[in-house]
């Protein structure tokens, strides 16, 4: 046994002793790879819930479309872990798409809530808006007022309808809207909703405007951007959950301008452009607020929402998927079935119809599913079902290469070449092929890749990074090992039997 | 020695053959789109109790699904595929649910109906995904032809004609991809086969595999080309061939074991993948022997157009024969 041959074979079972010890040891704690606890399995074999939102970027210079993207995953990042979900997966995809894995969740119009809203608070008043008055009595139900002079209105405007500004009071009866068509012939205004309310003759209609106040000599409207803190809190005196938020100093210094100003007078709490209350202020506030009204679960989304920021642009839903823990753990189950058969019928083959060298590189076959395994284990790589069948597959493929170089040692022997000299023309003359071949599967795996990029599909991605490294890995074991494992048998008696060699 | 050069016309005959079938089935049955293709929701619910198809079919028309196409897909789990269902809608200032979601209304439904469920398996998709990615799945497979033909005039450039082994390779997988999809629509127009992205995936997987068996056998041809082994160039294509039988053979066996044994172990999710896989690794190994290298003899032999001149004259000679 040559010198080197040695050496290789010993780093041989370094490393097949060290892919033992990753895939044995449940728990490990390597340099640079850091802390790893089992695989990473996808949603697909594990349960939960996907959703991927795309963002309305049409008012977004393209330029700056990224770092927004950007902004918007590290929003909901924020939102997601403060809601408490283990090991959440969010990812960027394409130019304009966020993915968002969270195993285990079941409730997901709860989830979908958290993360879809944009959540930008903001702060109206109707000092600076148009107002009207009520010409003719609406009943509850009525989704039409008629006023004075509908030209003052304009469509998207969000106007409250109620006794004049002066009159309110803590009881003062109102009803926001939001108006959706104007018909300035009849002066009629058309609203989102049905009110709840009956408004008699000469109620006044009042648009609301943002709030805003001057910081360093510039105008600036009150809105989420200014917020230091928000938290779910109980108000002693109803018992009921509210949302309490606290100010930065411009913030404050803007709230105290505002709330100064508008003493007496309705302060509208808008998010997502709609009026979700509207206190009347009673004294001049600086450092913090509350938000009424909410219900328990919603508070605490409304808190959270807050306390992350507001998403810069509006997202949409546009693909879903859940999968049950039951079918997942089913799909995980067959698969392993499937890839025990698969790796035994392989290897009855190879030793069949290759004998001794098929028996090598069986040996090789069972190093390299355990290299690709303590690798999967190593590098944070999700499992996904797609990336089981490439892995189970790629066991088929790993073994192409020695299929090459055992062939090519054949038709040496029968040029009655010297066993040895045999094997090695064997590996030398098939080298090219192998590395050709396998160029071409790393192109389609980088293409694959790029396509499941593009459509967010993460059982596409898995599948192309686990072939590439299953190909990548089966070059190593099918070329460096079984050629070691060779050389060293060629040193022993079985040489001789040349027959071990040919079916 | 065996002749496998001289039967070429054969091969030529028999893709010709299988592919028009292929095509005559497209057309006439053509690929139903998934909902990734589509938009629309999709739902497994496995009941507890025992559910008869039509009495399904009766209650989602009752929850105002009646465009619902129902699949049996175990004893007595069933497919349910919409349209794309409503989320919930939720009064923006109490955060009280005004409108279910329209998933919890036929979950609801059928669970008054029909007992205890679970929904295995939740899947949405709405047109604004839908809409790309036909197009990506387009640009993906003609980039992957690209970028293999590129790469395979690079690898071969030792040789005068390198550009011809590249053609030969993409004409081998186009021919592998037609037929994929040919017996795909052929199958689907009997088993209800729906276009995923996984059948997408295993489509461009199976470009990556006829290119790789391809390349062994033409690597074999440029090695014996360059040791002007056999006369002309028909021998040392057939000599090549014949060199690389065993190790196409063998290695198309090991991929359908693994993939036979993923076919009937592995779950229900991944059998229209795997379906794809082996009629792509059969279609693979017969193009790379059967009809790239072949192509290669015709060109270098004058192209196409005496192919077929060629072919006429020999068909009348084996009829008198």
């Amino acid at each position: 046994m040559g010198r080197r041959n040695r050496l290789t074979l010993i780093g041989i079972i370094l490393l097949v002793a060290f892919a033992s010890c990753v895939l044995l040891i449940d728990k490990i704690d390597l340099p640079l790879i850091g802390e790893r606890d089992g695989m990473k399995l996808g949603l697909d074999l594990q349960g939960g819930t996907n959703l991927i939102y795309e963002a309305d970027f049409s008012d977004i210079p393209s330029g700056e479309r990224s770092r927004r993207l950007d902004e918007i995953k590290r929003i909901i990042e924020r939102r997601i872990n403060k809601y408490g979900v283990a090991e959440p997966v969010i990812q960027t995809m394409g130019s304009d798409r966020i993915s968002i894995q969270l195993p285990g969740v079941t409730d997901v119009d709860e989830a979908k809530d958290l993360v879809g809203k944009t959540a930008l608070l903001e702060f109206w008043d109707q000092t600076g808006g148009a107002s009207a008055a009520v010409t003719q009595e609406a009943k509850a139900g009525d989704a039409q007022i008629v006023v004075n002079d509908a030209g003052r209105f304009s469509v998207g405007d969000i106007i409250t309808i109620g006794p004049w500004q002066e009159a309110w009071d803590e009881d003062a009866l109102t009803d926001a809207r939001t108006i959706t068509d104007i018909d300035q012939g009849t002066n009629t205004l058309t609203l989102d909703s049905e009110l709840d309310l009956d408004h008699e003759f000469g109620e006044a209609v009042q648009v609301w405007l943002p709030a805003t106040g001057t910081i360093d000599g510039e105008e600036k409207p009150l809105t989420g951007i200014y917020l230091k803190d928000a938290e779910v809190d109980i108000q002693g005196r109803t018992n009921e959950p509210v949302v309490r938020f606290e100010w930065d100093s411009d913030g404050a210094e803007l709230f105290s301008q505002i709330t100064g100003r508008l003493i007496g007078m309705p302060l509208g709490i808008v998010l997502d452009s709609e009026l979700i209350s509207a206190p009347v202020v009673r004294s001049q506030i600086r450092e913090s607020g509350i938000i009424e009204g909410l219900d328990v679960g919603e508070a605490q989304r409304l808190a959270i929402q807050l306390d992350t920021g507001a998403l810069p642009v509006p997202l949409t839903l546009v693909r879903e998927q859940t999968v049950d823990a039951t079918l997942g753990e089913d799909s995980l189950d067959k698969s392993l079935i499937a890839g025990i058969v698969g790796l035994a019928l392989v290897l009855a083959f190879m030793i069949i119809y290759y004998r001794l060298p098929g028996v090598l590189a069986s040996f090789s076959l069972l190093i390299y599913t355990a290299f690709v395994l303590s690798i999967f284990k190593m590098v944070p790589v999700t499992l996904t079902l797609a990336g089981l069948a490439a892995l189970i597959i790629s066991i088929g493929m790993a073994v192409d290469a020695n299929i090459l170089i055992f062939e090519r040692t054949k038709e040496e022997l029968r040029a009655r070449k010297g066993l040895k000299a045999a094997i090695e023309a064997g590996f030398d003359r098939a080298w090219p092929s192998i590395r050709d071949s396998n160029v071409s599967t790393f192109i389609t795996c980088a293409i694959l890749y790029w396509f499941g990029d593009q459509f967010g599909a993460a059982p596409v991605m898995g599948f192309a990074l686990t072939l590439f490294v299953g190909v990548a890995v089966s070059m190593f074991t099918a070329i460096i090992v079984t050629r070691t494992f060779l050389r060293v048998i060629v040193l022993t008696p079985v040489v001789r039997r040349v027959g071990l060699f040919r079916p | 020695m065996i002749d496998f050069v001289g039967k070429r016309k054969w091969y030529f005959l028999f893709s010709a053959l299988v592919i028009l079938v292929g095509v005559i089935s497209l057309i006439a049955f053509g690929l139903k789109g998934g909902i990734e293709f589509t938009s629309g929701s999709t739902m497994t619910i496995d009941f507890e109790q025992t559910v008869e198809q039509a009495d399904l079919r009766d209650e989602m028309a009752n929850l105002g699904q009646d465009d619902a196409i129902i699949q049996r897909t175990g004893e007595d789990d069933f497919l349910i595929r919409t349209r794309e269902l409503e989320p919930e809608v939720r009064d923006p200032v109490t955060g009280e649910v005004i409108t279910p979601s329209e998933q919890q209304m036929i979950e609801e439904g059928l669970e008054l109906r029909f007992g205890p469920l679970i929904v295995s398996d939740f899947y949405s998709v709405s047109p604004s995904m839908a809409k790309d990615i036909g197009r990506n799945a387009a640009i993906a497979v003609v980039v992957a032809a690209v970028g293999i033909l590129l790469y395979i005039t690079w690898a071969f450039r030792r040789l005068v004609k390198s550009f011809r082994f590249g053609v030969c390779a993409i004409v081998a997988l186009v021919h592998d991809v037609l037929v994929v999809l040919g017996m795909y629509a052929l199958l689907g127009a009997f088993f209800n086969l729906e276009i995923t992205v996984m059948f997408i995936m295993g489509v461009l997987a199976i470009i990556g595999y006829s290119v790789n068996d391809t390349i062994v056998v033409f690597d074999r041809i440029r090695e014996n080309m360059a040791k002007r082994s056999g006369r002309d160039i028909e021998e040392t294509i057939n000599n090549s061939i014949l060199e690389t039988l065993g190790r196409s053979l063998n290695t198309s066996l090991t991929c359908l074991f693994v993939l036979l044994a993923l076919f009937l172990f592995g779950g229900a999710t991944i059998h229209n993948f795997i379906l794809v896989l082996i009629i792509g690794v059969i279609s693979g190994t017969y193009s790379s022997v059967c009809i790239a290298s072949q192509l290669l003899i015709v060109w270098e032999k004058g192209g196409l157009g005496r192919l077929f001149r060629r072919v006429r004259p020999r068909r009348v000679q084996l009829k008198e024969a």
